[in-house]
């Protein structure tokens, strides 16, 4: 370590990378409960607190944000210190981020399960809770502009627009989608009401996906990418391009969330239209994490890191073209309300979010514990890590395409008469080959994340597992292009 | 939708649009410098062109755009040149719909029901239309549930001759046993199930069902009949066999008598052609 960055600000870093693991077990675990009871429905126990209804909130609140939040506010944090050469604005304010945010999901935990909701998707939260969101969110935005105005570098590195971008994409949509009135410290109802209540909810519902699991997780790729390979960034021009692309066009397509339904015509069609523009802007970060990797190929036999990163990318790129394509309104109408959703969703969430983030992860916690940069307890245990992810992923996506596609289809099909073949309860038990694979593809990725957390927990003890040493040196030199830095 | 917000709309995409158009045109160098000079951390970035076939992407994306807000409706107020609604495109599909399949069910509606109860083909439309409409309530076997009546057995509390059934499926039925709790007080109200009980053969308290009877004898006998055989004009149950709508045991008769009871079968007029209500009809009363 230099001087310079033995000032830097590890501490919270080291709480966020911890806290990320911890609770993506939580939250992946609570993930893997839900696909169980869908499959055995008699895991709900007849417990309303172990409901299907009230543990699902838990468990989407507990991966965006718990896991998900922790990831990159570990990230940000830390590439902000780096790419600015300077320690953060103030390491109080940034302990107080991570106990506020801790404080949040600690009872969003305790409120979802007791059925304490607003009801509103993403933003279940009832409003004491939302206000000490928006203190900690707050607080997070003064130490991370704090950072960058205090940089000792001319420039604002790439990866601090996205993760700015982030910061104020989200305090827009949380605090405009949460405005209610409140009748008890438990219970508050929208100012909004009907299709404009509908269309808020899902302008949030979708830019929280653009902003949160897209322009972050875009922030984390942009830093660790690079870092990992070795490699610059392989275009500036497109990383200025597709970043304003995306910040532009991203809020215009919540719509596609209510087609067919009462919103009114051109809103619908404007969700549609300008959810296709979204794939090009979507693909210009696609496009550049791969382009950056380009030239360091042969880093994929060594170093699994760098598997974790490259795959996250190629799936951000499948769900970015996947979200348009089931954007389009005559595909929605087959796809929508089916499992096809939920397959489309963890594409991204497991595929592109979870990955990139334990990569991130396992990029930085060995740094964040006096170690050097790859030395993890076990290399081979990340590479086992690596596909157990891929491969849960697969099975859990092909299984709720599967199951999408049958529902969709059962759902619209007629007999010769024009009446429905199928009821809907027919349709539930085709269903079921579909959920208990999806059981399956879920578990592989939650043992995954277990070898995750023992890897961690070996290395933070500051242990090495004996490995035999890495392959030989490719037979060929990687190619070099230009600019590899020294 | 107001003036200022149309205007919001409109120029809010065409303006975003346009800055789109203008940042792909002023990044449009297509040599690269090596890299742009700026260093963080170790990291470099290249200067290399935006691909072009991703510009290509973009730009055709965004033209499509153009024209599908021009053809649909999308810019604000303006309805487009296409005249497209949602309501439209359902009403047409409704009615290709419906056209496709009025022959068939013309030529099941012209059937009278004795032929129409003989032909294998009508009464496999009548169970599929029963599927469509009528199983939620009624139930995939037609058995019934807790509040909704089974259309197998004998019991019909708006009658069975195809009149009455069409009538109850063309318009509805709404019954009302109102609450008896306060008139008949707490006390009564036990009296009066004893007596229910013991109309239908069940075991009971003998006291208090002779008190029960007086009291039925005023409030009750009106829409059920002295001898509890029911009226079929009010929907008002036989209350002397062992079928029931709401359970016939002490507990659920005193429920039904504390707090009443509203039965509601729902219009299928507005819903159901002619031709498909006579099937569905024919089906029941073939049950």
């Amino acid at each position: 370590m230099t001087a310079e960055e033995n000032n830097y600000d590890y501490g919270v870093v080291r709480y966020f990378a911890i806290a990320t693991v911890v609770w993506g077990i939580v939250g992946m675990g609570v993930g893997l409960l839900l696909a169980a009871q869908l499959a055995w429905p008699a895991l709900n126990f007849d417990v309303p607190w172990l409901s299907f209804g009230r543990l699902r909130p838990l468990h989407t609140n507990a991966v965006i944000f718990a896991f998900g939040g922790c990831a990159l506010m570990a990230s940000a944090f830390y590439a902000v210190q780096r790419t600015c050469h300077t320690p953060l604005f103030s390491n109080g304010l940034a302990w107080f981020v991570f106990w506020g945010w801790q404080l949040v999901i600690l009872s969003a935990a305790i409120t979802l399960p007791l059925g304490i909701t607003t009801s509103k998707e993403y933003a279940e939260l009832e409003w004491p809770i939302d206000i000490l969101i928006t203190l900690v969110w707050v607080a997070f935005a003064i130490v991370f502009f704090g950072t960058i105005a205090k940089r000792k570098v001319e420039h604002i590195y790439v990866a601090n627009w996205f993760f700015g971008a982030l910061i104020i994409g989200v305090a827009i949509l949380h605090i405009f989608n949460s405005l209610a009135l409140p009748v008890s410290l438990t219970k508050s109802y929208s100012v909004y009401s009907g299709s404009i209540d509908a269309m808020v909810q899902w302008w949030y519902g979708h830019n929280a996906v653009g902003f949160f699991l897209t322009a972050g997780f875009l922030g984390i790729m942009y830093y660790f990418v690079p870092k990992q390979a070795g490699r610059p960034v392989y275009s500036y021009r497109l990383s200025i391009v597709h970043f304003w692309a995306l910040i532009a066009i991203y809020v215009w397509a919540g719509p596609h969330h209510l087609h067919y339904t009462s919103l009114p015509d051109w809103a619908q069609s404007l969700g549609m239209v300008m959810s296709l523009v979204l794939l090009a802007p979507s693909w210009g970060g696609m496009i550049n994490g791969i382009m950056t990797l380009s030239g360091a190929w042969d880093k994929l036999r060594t170093d699994p890191i760098i598997k974790f990163l490259i795959v996250s990318i190629s799936f951000y790129g499948m769900s970015t073209f996947e979200g348009p394509m089931m954007s389009i309104k005559t595909i929605n109408a087959l796809s929508h309300n089916t499992d096809w959703t939920i397959g489309h969703v963890h594409s991204g969430a497991l595929g592109w979010v979870a990955m990139v983030s334990m990569g991130a992860m396992y990029h930085l916690i060995p740094l964040m514990f006096g170690r050097k940069a790859g030395e993890m307890y076990s290399v081979k245990l990340i590479n086992l890590h690596f596909w157990l992810s891929t491969l849960g992923t697969v099975i859990y996506i092909a299984s709720m395409w599967v199951n999408g596609l049958l529902q969709g289809l059962m759902w619209r099909a007629t007999s010769i008469d024009g009446t429905l073949t199928y009821s809907f309860a027919e349709a539930v038990e085709a269903s079921y080959p579909g959920y208990y694979a999806r059981f399956v593809g879920g578990a592989i990725f939650f043992v995954g994340i277990c070898i995750m957390a023992y890897n961690v927990y070996m290395t933070t003890q500051g242990k090495t597992r004996e490995e035999p040493a890495a392959p030989a040196t490719p037979m060929l030199e990687p190619s070099s292009q230009q600019g590899v830095p020294a | 939708m107001s003036m200022g917000w149309h205007w919001f709309v409109v120029l809010g995409l065409l303006l975003s649009l346009a800055a789109m158009f203008w940042l792909l045109f002023a990044n449009r160098q297509r040599t690269s410098k090596g890299t742009t000079g700026h260093e963080w951390d170790g990291i470099e970035e290249l200067d290399n062109p935006l691909p072009m076939w991703w510009v290509g992407m973009f730009v055709v994306s965004m033209i499509f755009t153009l024209g599908y807000v021009a053809y649909y409706p999308g810019l604000g107020d303006f309805s487009g040149a296409g005249s497209w609604s949602s309501q439209a495109q359902h009403d047409a599909e409704a009615a290709r719909h419906e056209a496709r399949f009025a022959p068939l069910y013309a030529e099941l509606g012209s059937m009278d029901e004795e032929a129409l109860a003989q032909d294998k083909r009508g009464m496999q439309v009548g169970r599929r239309l029963y599927l469509n409409h009528c199983s939620t309530c009624h139930g995939v076997n037609a058995g019934g549930a807790f509040g909704f009546p089974n259309l197998t057995d004998d019991e019909w509390q708006w009658g069975d001759s195809y009149e009455d059934i069409r009538y109850t499926l063309v318009n509805g039925r709404v019954a009302q046993m109102v609450p008896w709790g306060a008139a008949l007080g707490e006390k009564g109200v036990v009296n009066v199930a004893h007596y229910v009980l013991q109309m239908s053969g069940q075991e009971h308290d003998a006291e208090r069902a002779a008190a029960g009877a007086e009291q039925y004898n005023t409030l009750c006998v009106a829409c059920h009949g002295m001898d509890g055989k029911g009226n079929k004009l009010f929907g008002a149950p036989d209350l002397t066999n062992d079928i029931w709508l709401y359970g016939g045991s002490l507990e659920q008769i005193m429920f039904t008598l504390n707090n009443g009871r509203q039965g509601n079968m729902p219009a299928q007029s507005d819903i159901l052609s002619d031709d498909k209500i006579h099937i569905l009809t024919t089906y029941i009363r073939s049950l």
